[in-house]
């Protein structure tokens, strides 16, 4: 009754192989991952120390630590944050609980959508037009974050609109039904309920934002800037951009310095990834449906 | 135009709907429906699926500027107040309770799901807030099996008992009108029974529009059936007098002697 025929047999070597070469397809892409931080932790590892972390630069950048660009790294992404997470959230439950579907959002969507794929020197060139020149910020903390701000918006408003449309239709229906207006619905039932994947996208932006070059080099980070920024107007330096400068713009450097900065830079964005997973998990642990 | 003479002694009506047509862009859910509800009753409506049954529903508690593209026609009259020229919505609907066929328990605490519509009128007191919770979970038959647990989630609560928790959250709201739109359909035969009980005591207080998938349960329950088909409103008469046969089209018998639909 149950003896397997000859398609079974074979259906079921196929489905092996095809086990077996989807689970090397995924083996392969995390291999540049383990290499990198292989790498980075033998090379860089030795270059390591509080010393590094808490001091600055010296002998021409040839020596001595990263923390100016430790603490430059940490304002470019708070001050960016603050610019785009209420905008980007705003703009989101706007999209996906006010607006109809009309041309009007649809292009909207569209121009997200592209603003996503703009490349980042693109932004870096706005950036220095609108924010260090048109506002006249200078080069800055401000006119360097809100061009970061501006390339990550894409990612707020979509990772927080797609968060919201999770939370069931039948929920808000009932609530409008009890006569609650948009924003009353919005604030007790459905934000509560979405504010896990919000927070996801959110960190998730931190992380993609301590990383960036382009878009700061030319509004707001400095080549070598020894003492720590006063406040949003002044210029500071950044690990992507001192990584990148000690790499290939300066002469002497020993071997381990550039990898012991990107060791620093990579430990930072896994770690606000790690915050960001385990959050998410205890956020999800308290799902209500 | 013809001007109907009611030979019934005049009741009260609650719900007066006049050539009420419902498009959603360009497709017709309701044609032309006339009819009343009167105070206190229970007003049945039966037909298959697709007859606009549920579209006449989300007309009389106004949820059309929620519903993309959805249009009204006609008029459809609150205590006599013609509810298209309403101002304030809100308020209009948290005189109406609505149940909706399958259980939308908030994601919220059971406490809290049935506090819900109090505290959007303002009400803040925690004792007030106590006594409508527990008043309305008992008149919907769940107190006793909730009363341990209210600060638990209400969507974790079994499907019978979302149902009624829904309808506690209704009648939290103190509504004129109950809308009921196939309550049953996910709910077991006993707690079905339970809340027609329930249903037939609050008629004492309120009007029950009734949408049934279950041409018995309007028998049960109903004072008056309508019955839809199609977008259309076939006919609507004393329950009674439909299910013994008094009809004024052949189509209406059929489908209560389960013929088709």
């Amino acid at each position: 009754m149950f003896e397997a025929t000859n398609r079974n047999r074979w259906a079921r070597r196929n489905q092996s192989l095809i086990g077996a070469l989807l689970g090397f397809m995924t083996f392969v892409l995390i291999l540049p991952v383990l290499i990198i931080l292989g790498v980075l932790v033998v090379e860089g590892g030795p270059a390591i120390s509080w010393e590094f972390l808490f001091s600055e630069p010296t002998q021409g950048m040839t020596a001595g630590g990263v923390f100016p660009a430790l603490v430059g790294t940490i304002w470019l992404v708070v001050v960016a944050l603050l610019a785009s997470v209420p905008l980007g959230v705003a703009a989101a439950i706007y999209l996906s609980e006010y607006a109809s579907d009309n041309w009007l959002t649809r292009f909207i969507n569209l121009a997200i959508i592209n603003l996503a794929g703009v490349p980042s020197i693109v932004h870096a060139l706005f950036g220095v037009g609108a924010f260090v020149l048109f506002f006249n910020f200078g080069t800055s903390i401000l006119a360097a974050s809100l061009t970061l701000a501006v390339m990550t918006l894409p990612v707020v408003i979509v990772a927080t609109r797609e968060s919201l449309q999770a939370v069931p239709q039948a929920f808000r229906e009932a609530c409008w039904s009890m006569g609650a207006t948009r924003w009353q619905t919005i604030r007790k039932v459905v934000l509560p309920n979405s504010i896990s994947g919000i927070l996801t996208g959110v960190i998730l932006e931190v992380s993609r934002t301590a990383g960036e070059t382009a878009p700061i080099m030319f509004t707001g980070a400095a080549f070598f800037l020894p003492f720590l920024p006063q406040g949003v107007l002044d210029q500071t330096m950044a690990m992507s951009l001192h990584l990148f400068v000690i790499s290939t713009q300066v002469p002497g450097v020993p071997e381990h310095l550039p990898y012991g900065v990107a060791l620093v830079l990579i430990g930072m964005v896994l770690s606000m990834n790690a915050i960001s997973i385990a959050f998410r998990m205890y956020l999800r642990g308290k799902k209500k449906w | 135009m013809v001007v109907e003479v009611s030979t019934s002694p005049k009741i009260n009506e609650k719900l007066v709907v006049r050539d009420l047509s419902i498009r959603f862009g360009d497709k017709v859910a309701l044609r032309n429906v006339n009819l009343e509800v009167a105070e206190n009753e229970i007003f049945g409506i039966i037909g298959p699926a697709g007859s606009g049954k549920t579209s006449f529903l989300r007309a009389i508690s106004r949820m059309d500027p929620f519903t993309p593209n959805m249009r009204i026609e006609g008029e459809i009259l609150f205590d006599g107040r013609d509810t298209s020229k309403l101002r304030n919505l809100y308020a209009y609907r948290r005189r109406i309770g609505v149940v909706f066929p399958l259980p939308v328990g908030l994601p919220l605490s059971v406490y809290q799901n049935v506090a819900f519509s109090p505290k959007l009128r303002g009400i803040r007191k925690k004792s007030q807030l106590d006594e409508i919770v527990e008043r309305c979970l008992r008149r919907a038959a769940l107190w006793d099996e909730v009363k341990d647990r209210l600060h638990a989630l209400g969507s974790l609560l079994s499907g019978g008992q979302q149902q009624r928790l829904t309808i506690a959250r209704a009648l939290a709201q103190d509504p004129e009108i109950l809308l009921l739109d196939e309550f049953s359909i996910a709910v077991d035969p006993v707690t079905t029974m339970r809340i027609e009980d329930v249903l037939k005591e609050l008629r004492e207080e309120m009007t029950i529009v009734l949408v049934t998938n279950l041409v018995q349960q309007a028998r049960r329950l109903a004072d008056r059936t309508a019955f839809f088909l199609t977008g259309e409103m076939v006919e609507v008469g004393k329950t009674s007098e439909l299910f013994e046969g008094q009809v004024a089209d052949k189509r209406t018998q059929e489908y209560i002697e389960g013929r088709f639909g």
